[in-house]
């Protein structure tokens, strides 16, 4: 199998350029249960100067999170069978480069966190749990499988032309995983901030977030959501 | 003046409410108008001039025209906050978008009821 990867090693490199390399896996072989991460670990046999990031291999931590055939998704759930040679491989868009398939993901955290991505509860804690019933915890399905892999954000032009003040799509989606959550006491402020041309007001449904979630969350629809607390509350 | 990322203009929903609204009329006022020339397939000045000579269709069409300014206002303000980045320019640019539309309405206003 042929693939063509980004390389750029800001030590020694001026500029980026594209690598070719060969595995000797056939395309039948490869429909086997392979993934595009066994195949760049098998590259990087070859060539270990080829960096990039992975952990879990399973598609739960969102490390090796990439840009495959101008396609932003995850190297450990991409089976190789699906994807069309020579396989071009780059660093996430709308990030800068580290090295190789490395960007920094600052900007990214940054938004995230700018949410306050955690529950915001002022009540002595019971002696328990805090509870909800099972209606009210269904509204956090979709919400909460977010991995914070960069995808669906790196595939948002709104993103790309303001990364430092749109929210971006997976910190929204955080955003409305804690005002969809009764126990949080935050909703309005939240609300309030979010209020804003450029951090919520970006998203121009595009929907590039929906296309590409390696984990098939709603990005759109919880942005959607948003929007409609903010009609129900003004009106 | 220190150079720091500021959001918090607390505004845009309004916006983003008038966009989905205007969106709505002018696509209903559309679908009236293609209708009716579907209906009525025999078209001339005169049957021109009648139709537009009715209160109400001249109501509408203007009704149409300033949605149709609000919503180009919406959207060219959300272009040229994405591309342009300096502040003064961008402000300059708002201004003008503002005051060709203001012209525009007065422009419609003269044609629908100048006929």
């Amino acid at each position: 199998m042929k693939f063509r990867i980004y390389r750029y090693n800001p030590d020694k490199d001026t500029v980026p350029y594209m690598q070719d390399y060969e595995l000797d896996i056939r395309h039948e072989d490869s429909s086997q249960g392979k993934m595009l991460l066994d195949a760049l670990l098998l590259i990087k046999q070859q060539d270990d100067s080829l960096s990039l990031r992975k952990s879990c291999r399973e598609g739960v931590c969102g490390s090796d999170a990439m840009n495959i055939n101008g396609r932003n998704g995850l190297a450990c759930i991409t089976p190789l069978h699906t994807l069309k040679e020579p396989v071009e491989l780059r660093p996430l868009p709308g990030l800068p480069v580290i090295r190789d398939l490395i960007v920094d993901m600052t900007q990214f955290f940054k938004q995230y966190h700018s949410v306050k991505p955690y529950l915001i509860n002022n009540d002595t804690p019971p002696e328990t749990e805090r509870l909800q019933s099972p209606e009210q915890r269904a509204h956090l399905n979709g919400l909460y499988e977010c991995i914070l892999c960069g995808c669906c954000t790196t595939a948002c032009p709104s993103f790309w032309w303001n990364p430092d003040k749109f929210v971006g799509p997976a910190g929204l989606l955080q955003a409305y995983r804690f005002i969809a959550d009764t126990r949080d006491q935050a909703t309005s402020e939240r609300l309030d901030d979010l209020e804003d041309p450029y951090r919520l007001f970006r998203c121009h449904t595009i929907m590039n977030c929906v296309d590409v979630c390696p984990k098939e969350l709603n990005p759109t629809e919880a942005i959607g959501n948003i929007k409609d607390m903010m009609v129900k509350r003004m009106v | 003046m220190v150079n720091r990322v500021v959001t918090g203009a607390h505004y845009g929903l309004r916006d983003w409410l008038i966009q989905r609204i205007t969106a709505v009329l002018m696509a209903v006022y559309c679908v009236v108008l293609a209708g009716y020339l579907v209906m009525q397939p025999y078209q001339d000045y005169d049957v021109w001039i009648a139709l537009f000579s009715s209160l109400i269709v001249r109501t509408f069409s203007l009704l149409f025209l300033l949605s149709l300014f609000f919503h180009a206002w919406i959207g060219v303000r959300d272009i040229v906050m994405d591309y342009v980045k300096p502040a003064g320019v961008r402000l300059v640019i708002h201004v003008l978008v503002i005051l060709a539309l203001l012209l525009y309405t007065i422009w419609s206003v003269q044609i629908l009821w100048g006929m």
